[in-house]
């Protein structure tokens, strides 16, 4: 999936792919996609659970090796 | 979206392992645009002091108390298996192994997200602790009713 901007959480542990996530929400666009890229599987229940929350819209994930790579578009 | 659901959580304890939980469940929260208050109370108090100097109480009493309960973000032990002090020490290795925040980065982290870090003014009075041996990030004293307060507001409220 193509996105306009990336994070990269790799090594990093639950919260902080999420923290990181809502402060490079405040950079984004709206309507910009973000990819955020981490290897902690908590990722794949929390990144959904961030967007129903907070209203941003989950475009979906990819797994490759132990990457797990989430896309979410910024959309307010 | 509306106005913003609250999360309140009540610190009870001093160690570093329930600290560090809680600290995890208020970024969390406030990463997911909630209004967060944390109500420090009795051995909690400990996660919030001051690391350096000493701390002025009146009485013997209390100057004896917060000499064996010196507290502050990095004396904090863990709940279980501390075996005097190597388990913590082990403990904060692998937290720092996987990129986890210490208790002093998550304070900081706590304080820029808008997180509200409260002192319970009645353990201080028992335990003698004046409000200048609390750290800089923390906002204000208060009692169980303006936590109460909060907590009847609040959308998700816990006791750790």
């Amino acid at each position: 999936m193509k996105a306009d901007q990336n994070l990269d959480c790799t090594g990093l542990y639950c919260p902080m792919p999420i923290i990181k996530t809502a402060d490079k929400f405040k950079q984004l666009k709206v309507g910009e996609i973000l990819e955020v890229i981490a290897d902690d599987t908590g990722i794949k229940e929390d990144m959904p659970a961030w967007c129903e929350v907070t209203g941003h819209e989950f475009l979906g994930m990819e797994e490759d090796g132990g990457k797990i790579r989430t896309y979410v578009k910024k959309t307010h | 979206m509306a106005e913003k659901e609250k999360l309140s959580i009540v610190v009870f304890s001093g160690d570093l392992d329930r600290a560090l939980a809680a600290f995890i469940l208020a970024t969390s929260g406030a990463s997911m645009g909630m209004e967060v208050s944390m109500f420090f109370t009795f051995w909690g108090l400990n996660v919030i002091k001051k690391n350096e100097g000493g701390i002025k109480s009146k009485g013997i009493m209390r100057k004896m108390l917060n000499f064996i309960n010196r507290g502050g973000s990095r004396r904090l032990t863990m709940s279980k298996f501390n075996m005097l002090g190597l388990g913590t020490w082990m403990m904060k290795g692998l937290m720092k192994d996987t990129n986890t925040p210490t208790i002093d980065e998550f304070i900081a982290m706590s304080h820029e997200m808008g997180v509200k870090l409260i002192a319970c003014t009645t353990s201080c009075g028992v335990m003698g602790i004046p409000e200048d041996a609390f750290r800089d990030e923390v906002t204000s004293t208060a009692g169980a009713t303006y936590f109460l307060r909060e907590a009847r507001e609040s959308k998700v409220s816990l006791f750790i």
